[in-house]
Parts: structure tokens; C-alpha cells; sequence
């Protein structure tokens, strides 16, 4: 019985007047693990998800959810599987943990609602109708209202959008806990922080389909790279610096030490080993690839020819978006 | 705080399709009557309505030798069952599919089925008590309703109901929740004044009182008033809402869009 994973997608196609916005999209989510599926808005996350939840139909390619077909077997799933939808789903005219009772009573033994309150801190706003909540009080409810039920897997499609830190942290507090307890969580979300500090597994959507997947850690480190960023004047020749970081033997001949591009054990990441240097806002500057005292030095020597003061200048490990830079050559957000 | 987590996975079994039902009844029921706007056009109108038109002769009106109240209360009635049947679940169910209420209520053990019965059995709840209420006002107005017609009276209404609630899901289920709430008001006032419901097909100027007794408000009008003031069962008028609601409800079906 628990052999099949939560989730497993193969091959989903998804076409909106003709327009394919999941493209042959793979994916699978263990059960007992925080799976985040991580893209940019328009990547079709959203659209993924909703095929899971029995809320649309594949056009193409195959979904089980907990080994079942979201669409066939619906009654069976519904009582096992919690969903928060983007948009809240929730009617505005009734009051806040009235909307929490009602959906509990669908369950023949839910969780205790009092403490789920308490949880969320949802007290603070238990008798306001749904209208007058804020963006992230509706966002606590709607969880809420997903894990009420006693599910084995909830899909939560981004669950921290307009929270404030507290609430986010609650809220990240109770996705861990339920994944201790064995529960599975498939979330969408933007936000690389929450993606990196939340999830055991990423997969990163674009277009419709997914270009890296594996755990946080194996993205991270699948190239054994720093990032440098640093702000400076507006349209600096970026290409031209990352030639003169790259010339002076500053971290080892283009191409790597060993063998080309190398390839994570779980991880599955196509990069650019030599040093790239992008302006990913006016006047900001990311710099991937092996960072040492040398590239450094470089760097402040090549601004200095150009009468070029750097400032703010960080050295880091790579984060998720440093990562999704080098796949997507684009901004996440 | 060790009580605090005592969800086991596999643990989520859903309740009985009978209370699931009954918890979403009282759920739109409770949405119905606490709404100021939906409690306007289902009760405090048609009460007035009922006031003015048997207290003042402001319209005149043929009674055929009857008394005004037993022409315009079952009229009234009618009319309410169309507020509640129609106006009110259009409105309520375009912005309940605007804010994404049907998706997430689907994805629970309520499921599509669920929701759409609770939402009509909530319809003849609001029904029931529309019924109460504008039938104690009328008794005090002196009604005297026809006892032999009050069970095809209940048949007009329960057709009627299904006429008007698939119109209502058509409309809903179809256009943009703004456009629903203009419509579904537009039409609700141009079916009481010109519908046949309140004022009966018949006496209506023209064209207009051969088009309204085929209309839904004029058919329910008709079989709600033959049923209470002569106790029988007016058999083209049932025909007529018969037909309407296998064609709305058959249009409804095809065409309602959950998101």
C-alpha cells in the first residue's frame, strides 16, 4: 500500500486554446517529505497542481495521486487529500472559524479546531467575516481549512503569499510538522527562501516543464560555486569583465579542473562552469562561478581602471535563485 | 502542547453523504437569510409588495369578484419563490465561482454533487420559510386560501424551483459574477412587472399577456394562483414550467463552468 508515491506525473500535457502551459511535465513526491515546486508566475505550477486536485483534466501524459486517478477515483480521494487553492476559495459572507467548522464537519474525525486556531492564530480574527481578512489571515484559514480533514497529502499552492514573518513562520512551523508525521506536502511557491528553508525536494518549472529537480542540498552544491554580487554604475560591460576574471587565472582555465559540466548525484542541473557576470537589475550584479581571492581582486582591479567604485560587495554560497539564474538566464521574480 | 498533534496520516475518512449534505444546507441557508441584500428582494420586498397591493388600489387589478388578498398573495408567494430560486443563488453562486468557492468546496469529501444539492435543498429551506412568513401576513390580511390546493401548489413551486434555480446556475455558471448580479436583478423586475407573476398573463396590455403566460414567472404564477384560489391543478401552466426546466437544467448541465 504505501509503495506508491504521493504524487507521480508523467509526461502531464495541459493546452489552453491550444496552448500548451504544462508541457510533458514529470514529477514525483514522496510521502512523509515537503516536495516544493518552485517557477516563475505563467510556469504552470498552478495549472499542475490543479490536475492533481481533480480540478482539471490532463490532455496528455498520466497523474496518480496516492495510486489513484484524481479524476476516476475522486471520491475516494477527496477525504485523503487537503488542498489550498491561490485564490483562497473561501465565501466571504461567513465568519472566519465558521468557515473552519464547515469544512470540518465534511470529515468524519477532523482535527480539533480550537487547537488548529491556535495553531495559526486564527483567534485574533475567529468571529471576522472572510471579506474583512487580511491577504495573509485568509491564507492561515484556507491552510487551515487543507489540514482540517486529517489528510495524507495537501497540495498548497503558495501558501505564504501576503504573510507577514510571523505568520510565515507558523505557517513553515506546521508544514514540518506535518511532514514528521508522515503526511505528504506538495506546495508551490516563488519564493526561494521558502523553497530552501521548507522543502527536502525542488523542482524547478518553466515553460511548462521541468528544467532541475533534486534536493535542496544537491542543487545548492552541484556546482561547487560562490556567487559575488556587488552594486556598482549602471551598464558596466559584463562581458568584458567576465574576461578579465577569467584571463588572469583567477579560478583555474575556462572549462573546469576535470571534466566538463558535472553532474550532482540526485541532482540534475545544466550550468555554465566558467565565471558569468549578469546585471540582473540596473546597477546590480551577479557574478556565478568559482569565486576566490584572486577573481576579487580582479574584479576591484577592473573597476578601478574604469574609475568604478563597487560597493556592497557579498561573497556567498549559491542560493536557489542563483541557481534558477544559470538555468533560466532570467530573474525568478 | 503534546495534545497538539494528534493527525495521523490515512486518518482523513469523510462524514456520511447524508450530513455532508445537511452541513452544507444549513451552510447556504445560513448565507441566504444573513445577507442584507439577499434578505431584501426575498422577504422584505414581497412582503411589502403583498401590503401595498392588497392594502392600496395604486394598480388595479381584476379580482373576478374575489377579494384582492386571495388575488395577489399566491402571486406574491410565486414571486418569492423566483427571488430566492433564481435572483438570490445566481448572484450568490457567480460570486461563490468568482472567489473560487466551488473548486475548493469540490476538493473536499462535499464534492460537485454535494455542493449543488445543498444549494437547492438550501433554496427550498429559504423557500420554507418565505412561505411562513408571507403566508402569516397574508392570513392577516384576511386570505383564505383554497385547502385542496395546497398540495399542487407545492408541486408548482417545487417545478418552479427547478425551472428558476437552473437559470440561475446557467447564468452563473457562465458569465462574470458582475454581469450576473445587473442581469439577475434586471430580470427579477422585469418578470414582476411584466412576467405575469404578481399580476396575472391575462391582464397584462397587449402581446405582453400571451408572451408572459409562456414565460416561467407566468406559468408559476398561473398554477400557484389556480391551486390556491380554486384548488386545481392548472395543467398547461405545469406543462409550460415542465418545459422550462428541462431545458434550463439541460442547458445549465452543458454549459456550467466551475472556474
Amino acid at each position: 500500500m504505501p509503495a506508491s508515491p504521493a504524487v507521480e506525473i508523467v509526461g502531464l500535457v495541459k493546452r489552453y486554446d491550444g496552448r500548451a502551459v504544462v508541457d510533458g511535465l514529470d514529477l514525483v513526491a514522496d510521502r512523509g517529505a515537503v516536495t516544493a515546486v518552485l517557477g516563475p508566475n505563467g510556469a504552470g505550477k498552478t495549472t499542475t497542481v490543479e490536475c492533481c486536485e481533480g480540478l482539471r483534466s490532463p490532455d496528455a501524459g498520466q497523474v496518480r495521486v496516492l495510486g489513484l486517478d484524481p479524476t476516476a477515483d475522486a471520491r475516494t480521494l477527496r477525504p485523503r487529500v487537503g488542498v489550498m487553492l491561490q485564490d483562497g476559495g473561501l465565501p466571504t459572507g461567513v465568519r472566519a472559524l465558521e468557515m473552519l467548522h464547515h469544512v470540518a464537519a465534511m470529515y468524519a474525525r477532523p482535527r480539533d479546531v480550537g487547537e488548529l486556531a491556535d495553531r495559526l492564530g486564527l483567534d485574533g480574527f475567529a468571529r471576522t467575516t472572510v471579506r474583512r481578512l487580511s491577504g495573509g489571515q485568509r491564507q492561515r484559514l484556507a491552510l487551515a481549512a487543507a489540514v482540517v480533514g486529517r489528510p495524507e497529502l495537501v497540495f498548497l499552492d503558495e501558501p505564504s503569499a501576503g504573510m507577514d514573518p510571523q505568520a510565515r513562520r507558523a505557517v513553515w512551523d506546521l508544514v514540518r510538522e506535518l511532514r514528521d508525521d508522515g503526511v505528504a506536502v506538495v506546495l508551490t511557491t516563488h519564493l526561494m527562501d521558502e523553497a530552501e528553508s521548507l522543502a527536502d525536494r525542488v523542482v524547478v518549472v518553466d515553460h511548462g516543464t521541468v528544467i532541475a529537480h533534486g534536493a535542496v542540498a544537491d542543487l545548492l552544491t552541484s556546482h561547487d560555486d560562490r556567487t559575488l554580487r556587488f552594486s556598482a554604475t549602471p551598464g558596466l560591460d559584463v562581458a568584458d569583465l567576465a574576461a578579465a576574471l577569467t584571463a588572469p587565472g583567477g579560478g583555474g582555465e575556462p572549462g573546469g579542473p576535470a571534466g566538463a559540466a558535472p553532474a550532482g548525484p540526485a541532482a540534475v542541473v545544466a550550468g555554465a562552469p566558467e565565471p558569468a557576470v549578469r546585471e540582473v537589475a540596473p546597477g546590480d550584479y551577479v557574478l556565478t562561478g568559482p569565486v576566490d581571492p584572486d577573481v576579487l581582486a580582479a574584479l576591484t582591479a577592473w573597476c578601478a581602471a574604469r574609475g568604478v567604485l563597487p560597493h556592497r560587495i557579498t561573497v556567498g554560497r549559491r542560493t536557489l535563485e542563483d541557481v534558477f539564474l544559470d538555468l533560466t538566464g532570467r530573474d525568478l521574480r | 502542547m503534546s495534545a497538539a498533534t494528534q493527525a495521523r496520516p490515512g486518518d482523513g475518512v469523510a462524514a456520511p453523504a447524508w450530513r455532508r449534505v445537511l452541513t452544507q444546507t444549513a451552510f447556504e441557508t445560513r448565507a441566504i437569510l444573513r445577507n442584507g441584500e439577499q434578505l431584501l428582494i426575498t422577504l422584505v420586498l414581497p412582503v411589502l409588495l403583498l401590503l401595498v397591493l392588497t392594502r392600496t388600489t395604486v394598480i388595479e387589478l381584476d379580482t373576478g369578484g374575489g377579494t384582492r388578498v386571495d388575488l395577489v398573495a399566491p402571486g406574491v408567494l410565486a414571486l418569492a419563490v423566483m427571488s430566492t430560486a433564481f435572483t438570490s443563488q445566481a448572484i450568490a453562486t457567480s460570486f461563490d465561482r468568482r472567489n473560487g468557492v466551488l473548486r475548493l468546496l469540490a476538493t473536499t469529501p462535499l464534492g460537485r454533487g454535494g455542493l449543488l444539492a445543498g444549494k437547492v435543498l438550501g433554496v427550498l429551506v429559504v423557500e420554507v420559510v418565505q412561505v411562513v412568513v408571507l403566508g402569516a401576513v397574508a392570513l392577516g390580511l384576511g386570505w383564505d386560501p383554497a385547502v385542496a390546493g395546497i398540495g399542487p401548489a407545492a408541486l408548482a413551486v417545487l417545478l418552479g424551483t427547478a425551472a428558476f434555480t437552473s437559470l440561475a446556475l446557467l447564468l452563473a455558471g457562465t458569465l462574470r459574477a458582475e454581469a450576473v448580479l445587473a442581469l439577475a436583478n434586471l430580470v427579477l423586475v422585469l418578470l414582476a412587472v411584466a412576467g405575469g407573476i404578481v399580476a396575472p398573463a391575462d391582464q397584462l396590455p397587449g402581446p405582453l399577456s400571451v408572451v408572459a403566460g409562456a414565460l416561467p414567472s407566468g406559468a408559476l404564477g398561473e398554477a400557484v394562483r389556480s391551486a390556491l384560489r380554486d384548488g386545481v391543478l392548472a395543467t398547461g401552466p405545469v406543462l409550460v414550467l415542465a418545459a422550462w426546466t428541462a431545458a434550463l437544467s439541460g442547458l445549465a448541465a452543458r454549459l456550467f463552468r466551475w472556474s
